[in-house]
């Protein structure tokens, strides 16, 4: 599957390319850490602000007109693939999430449909912020022994640090479902059982 | 009696058009500095699914507006703390009513000038009104018993008086030109053409000095960034601090109504106001010779549209200005007005009567 950072990461890289359409940004930081280096009193006509300003207005006018024909460009459905702003319209279109990215927690299930986690209490003792909470109860599989009877998780409390994946010894929970809106009205609300942690 | 009419329907078309103009703006300015910036812009409100493109936003911003508490700061004089809103509006809008938005329209044996008050000393009124407009910015500073909006009453006062005689001084050159302050009668001496009919004698072309120097008074007097010190939300919020509800957006809309009587002036006065270019009263005369006749309601319909676009110009300009330029400092500010812009508008003023008497 292709990263979708690697995708961005290019992006960005046309936008300082030197050949690419904002070579003028590039040129106008040189210019600037020449100018840093180089200081000197304003010249007359510089101390009339009008070479600025203008130069100013001609950055941004550049911009404005370059959006608003991509803008239309687009309504009529031409040149879709060269964005014409650099923000991400949120709920409709996510940002793209680094594949590694520790988002909301899941659960893992065995092939049967029980939970993977075998209630060992590691997660629960190693967790800096104590928001997990397990009750063990025996499980029919003797080889199995434990399995928890109910696993709360606070994502109210939770800091996200990662530690009880990486102390799992069942790899029994996860942090992979790429969700992080775990927005909700109550903080009751925000207390995790096992059903709603093993949904996905 | 129909006279009375024809006027009443000139002056509410007139306000009617500036007043959505002016309340367009605020689409517009967010629009704009969207895109200036990469971004999108508002536009999540909609009606029934409808977004066009964050029009809406306006609406939703005045509904706002209107069902929000009235706050009066305890200790604040109540009667001119109310009406400072009003003053900044009324002294912004009534502005308009000399503006020509049309040369003469002849219908039968009635001949109307498309200017709501035919006024023959035009220009002085507006000037007049503009700087009117300073008692609301000093009377919301000074009765909300508070510091800041104080502070920023002071700097309103200060900076629109240091501003309001460049402005003045700057339009000299123009009146010293065209030889009259009615600004039907300046537009109409604007349709001449120099260099052999090929340049218009448009007020840019007989006083860029002046233009430059009015530009950027007449931007203070809006006040607007790069001049946005009344204002100055980052350091002070400014002579509106304490109002709320639509009493702000009174001061907000006075803003964005200065905005358009600003470049309508500017148009009117250095833009040749509803001039269109080679265009005379019966049609085109081309300085090549050619010439292509028109009927009388398509040259008048032209000239208001010309006005139009070019106001449209002055407004997207000053707000690439505002949305470019970051804030002075203030001593850099006083500096500017009384030690730079004065000076020239002056020395503007001396060549340019040295040279009309040489010419003459
Ligand atoms: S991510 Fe950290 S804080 Fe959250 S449940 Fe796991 S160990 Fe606890
Ligand atoms: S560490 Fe893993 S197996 Fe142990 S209780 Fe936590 S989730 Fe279950």
């Amino acid at each position: 599957m292709e990263n979708p950072n690697e995708k961005r990461r290019q992006e960005l890289e046309k936008y300082f390319d030197k050949k690419g359409p904002f070579v003028f940004l590039r040129v106008a930081q040189m210019k600037r850490a020449w100018q840093q280096k180089n200081r000197r009193e304003l010249t007359w006509w510089e101390s009339t602000y009008i070479p600025t300003v203008v130069s100013g207005i001609w950055l941004t006018s550049k911009h404005f007109f370059r959006n608003l024909t991509l803008h239309i460009l687009h309504t009529v459905g031409l040149f879709k693939d060269i964005p014409a702003s650099a923000t991400y319209q949120y709920p409709e279109q996510p940002r793209p999430l680094a594949k590694r990215l520790r988002t909301r927690h899941r659960l893992m299930k065995r092939e049967d449909g029980t939970p993977r986690c075998v209630a060992c209490m590691m997660c629960e003792t190693v967790c800096p912020a104590r928001c997990i909470e397990i009750t063990a109860t025996e499980h029919p599989d003797p080889n199995v022994e434990k399995q928890p009877a109910e696993f709360i998780l606070d994502l109210g409390k939770c800091v996200y640090c990662g530690f009880c994946v990486e102390v799992c010894p069942e790899d029994a929970i996860r942090m992979d479902t790429g969700k992080l809106d775990t927005s909700e009205y109550s903080r009751e609300s925000m207390i995790y059982d096992k059903k709603r942690l093993m949904e996905e | 009696m129909s006279d009375i009419l024809i006027k009443f329907l000139l002056a509410s078309g007139t306000l009617f058009i500036m007043f959505n103009i002016a309340g367009l703006l605020t689409w517009v300015e967010r629009k704009q500095s969207a895109l200036m910036q990469d971004r999108i812009g508002a536009n999540r409100a909609s009606i029934f699914g409808f977004k066009a493109m964050g029009l809406f936003h306006a609406i939703a911003d005045v509904l706002k507006m209107l069902s929000k508490e009235e706050f009066v700061p305890a200790g604040a004089n109540k009667f001119l703390f109310n009406l400072a809103p009003y003053l900044s509006v009324t002294f912004a809008l009534v502005g308009f009513a000399a503006i020509p938005i049309g040369n003469q329209l002849i219908m039968g044996a009635r001949v109307i000038e498309l200017q709501a008050a035919n006024l023959n000393i035009a220009l002085i009124y507006i000037f007049a009104m503009m700087s009117m407009g300073v008692y609301g910015v000093v009377l919301a500073g000074f009765s909300s018993n508070s510091n800041y909006a104080f502070l920023g009453g002071m700097r309103g006062a200060a900076q629109m008086i240091a501003y309001e005689i460049t402005m003045g001084a700057a339009i000299m050159g123009v009146i010293m030109v065209f030889n009259t302050l009615d600004l039907q009668q300046l537009v109409r001496a604007q349709g001449e053409y120099l260099l052999g009919g090929w340049l218009p004698k448009w007020g840019i072309f007989v006083q860029p000095l002046a233009f430059i120097l009015f530009l950027t008074a007449a931007t203070a007097e809006t006040k607007r960034t790069p001049f946005d010190l009344p204002e100055g939300e980052s350091e002070i919020i400014g002579y509106f601090v304490e109002y709320s509800g639509m009493k702000f957006g009174m001061f907000f809309l006075a803003d964005l109504v200065e905005t358009v009587l600003v470049a309508a002036l500017m148009t009117t006065l250095f833009l040749g106001g509803w001039q269109v270019l080679y265009l005379h009263p019966d049609g085109f005369h081309f300085p090549w010779g050619a010439i292509m006749t028109l009927p009388h309601l398509a040259v008048v319909g032209l000239g208001v549209l010309a006005f139009f676009l070019k106001v449209s110009f002055f407004i997207w300009f000053l707000m690439a200005v505002r949305w470019t330029l970051p804030r002075f400092r203030y001593d850099q500010l006083m500096n500017l007005g009384w030690k730079i812009l004065l000076p020239v508008s002056l020395i503007n003023i001396a060549v340019t009567a040295i040279i009309i008497i040489l010419l003459r």
